[in-house]
């Protein structure tokens, strides 16, 4: 089961090689992934903010940004400059604990969700049997931060950017976890490794969006309306709202919730990936691949290609449906508060257990292709 | 002492501290929102203690439906809701919180007292289930406690129905006891802004 590369077995046996003991080995090597997920969240965000610019730019025909390195790709970092430098403002009649405690909460959560994504059988922070619930589990928290945020602010359109924010992601929520739930059914397990292995036995035509159409669908459109995302990004409504629950904010603090959106539409989009699309999985078996160019499947030269073309293949497919969501950002209406509210629990919630009905039905009758 | 016991230490000290400490705000603070959002960090710190008890799925579902769901319905219930009354004023204060300080007292010792009481049938360690417990609570929740799950799932069907009948005036628009029309505006009243205190 344990093949490509597994990172954290080297990095021991090389700091073992200069005579230092395995306890302290593994010290040293636990900050690292965590820092290299941290560091591919932020340069993802940088990727994402540039490209929504750009595409945004194209789709309103204008040229976006240019001057700022070629093409414009360092404008996203002298964004994330001007808004570090920036005098961090606190209205006077806004309560200041709950103030700074509101970002916090929002982007916190959605960073520890980044500890189950896979790049590759090994290449994830933590194989946490609880896999993709721990996420689910996580994101509820952040309506928390947006209430608390959108209370400390003092100001009508902030708390009510905040009530629509919590009732938004309570109600998507429902039906979010409902379509995993038929993922999971299929796979037998939590863990997102094993959700990945369970659809790499036949390359592109085990992936699950093909035995779960009904459920893919569903967890996009949830997926959307959870990151606050146009058509769904009611609790910023420039045009009613001011900017919702971040009106008052300015400087690190609103490069916080800035962040935290854009990380959490990079891990839904990977996410998406991973449940869906094969995660780390190329469109052609390995096997296959192995076979026609005659190598054992154990050779070096196949376990290279494995782990890059899965950090590629993953990332590839994430931005793919990155740019599906800022297209759709781009091009479609918001919808209003009670459309959303009837999309969510009039439609989506009944689709979705009827899919977790049929799911566990097809399980029952063909247990060869929906997982015995 | 190894590494990791040290970690485990440190980390229980830590959530303990942060338990008892949010505990008490919540029942201490005057402000009613601030007790809501300890709650919270309350439910937190709990989901953290059953993670050092390498209980994952419980410490997940502790944070899905405590923080997630109870928690947010809580705060959401205090800003829609936002009415500030004056309280009258309780006559017999003193005497009051005496004996409601004795019964919390009286029921605290007799927690310690069954704590030290009862022999605890502690698994070994190295024998605990870890990641399988999700595995283990689905075979258990569909046999041998099955029944209380059920039971569980009406009793929150019932609160649901009882839910909706008080809060679709067209139905309810009558006063069960009383026969008085029901006050259907309450919250389009005028009220103050949460934050700003009357001077």
């Amino acid at each position: 089961m344990n093949t490509g590369l597994d990172l954290e077995y080297s990095f021991n046996e090389i700091l073992k090689g200069f005579g230092i003991p395995s306890e302290l080995a593994h010290i040293i090597w636990l900050p690292l992934p965590m820092l290299l997920v941290l560091v591919a969240a932020v340069v993802g965000v940088l990727v994402t903010v540039w490209l929504e610019r750009k595409i945004s730019a194209a789709a309103q025909q204008r040229i976006g940004p240019e001057y700022a390195g070629a093409l414009g790709v360092l404008q996203p970092i002298a964004d994330g400059l001007k808004l570090l430098v920036k005098e961090d403002i606190i209205p006077a009649k806004a309560d200041s604990v709950l103030f700074t405690a509101g970002p916090i909460l929002v982007l916190v959560p959605v960073i520890l969700s980044w500890l189950i994504v896979p790049f590759g059988q090994n290449l994830l922070i933590s194989n946490v049997g609880i896999g993709i619930f721990l996420w689910i589990a996580l994101s509820s928290i952040q309506p928390i931060g947006l209430l608390m945020s959108g209370y400390a602010s003092n100001n009508k359109y902030s708390l009510l950017g905040g009530l629509r924010a919590a009732a938004q992601s309570i109600s998507y929520e429902i039906p979010l976890a409902l379509s995993v739930l038929a993922v999971v059914l299929m796979t037998n397990s939590l863990s997102t490794v094993d959700i990945v292995n369970q659809q790499s036995s036949a390359g592109i035509l085990s992936w699950n969006i093909w035995r779960q159409p009904v459920g893919f669908i569903i967890f996009w459109i949830c997926a959307l309306a959870e990151c606050e995302r146009l058509p769904f990004d009611l609790p910023e409504a420039e045009e009613e709202l001011v900017a919702g629950y971040q009106t008052e904010y300015a400087g690190m603090k609103f490069a916080l919730f800035y962040l935290g959106s854009y990380i959490n539409l990079i891990l839904s989009a990977l996410l998406v990936s991973i449940l869906y699309l094969g995660g780390w999985g190329f469109p052609i078996p390995v096997e296959i691949i192995a076979k026609v160019l005659n190598l054992p499947i154990n050779s070096s030269v196949i376990q290279l290609f494995t782990a890059s073309i899965g950090i590629i293949m993953t990332v590839l497919k994430a931005y793919l449906l990155v740019f599906l969501a800022i297209l759709l950002r781009w091009t479609t209406p918001r919808v209003r508060i009670d459309q959303l509210l009837d999309l969510g629990w009039k439609f989506l919630l009944p689709i979705s257990l009827a899919n977790l009905l049929l799911t566990a039905g097809l399980k029952l009758a063909f247990p060869q292709f929906f997982g015995g | 002492m190894s590494i990791a016991v040290t970690t485990q230490i440190i980390c229980f000290s830590i959530l303990s501290l942060v338990i008892i400490v949010g505990a008490l705000g919540v029942i201490l603070l005057e402000n009613i929102v601030y007790s809501a959002f300890l709650l919270g960090g309350v439910f937190l710190s709990v989901a953290g203690l059953y993670l050092l008890l390498n209980a994952s799925f419980v410490a997940a579902a502790q944070v899905l439906v405590y923080v997630g769901a109870v928690n947010v319905l809580i705060i959401f219930a205090i800003m829609l809701v936002n009415k500030k009354e004056d309280l009258n004023p309780i006559d017999n204060l003193r005497s009051r919180r005496f004996i409601s300080t004795s019964i919390c007292l009286t029921l605290l010792s007799l927690l310690i007292r069954v704590d030290l009481s009862n022999i605890w049938g502690l698994s070994d360690p190295n024998k605990s289930i870890g990641e399988e417990s999700t595995i283990r609570i689905g075979e258990h929740l569909f046999s041998d406690y099955l029944l209380p799950f059920e039971v569980a799932s009406v009793l929150l069907l019932m609160a649901m129905i009882g839910a909706i009948v008080l809060a679709r005036r067209d139905v309810m628009n009558k006063d069960i006891s009383t026969g008085l029309p029901v006050d259907q505006e309450l919250i389009e009243k005028s009220s103050e802004p949460l934050l700003i205190k009357k001077n």
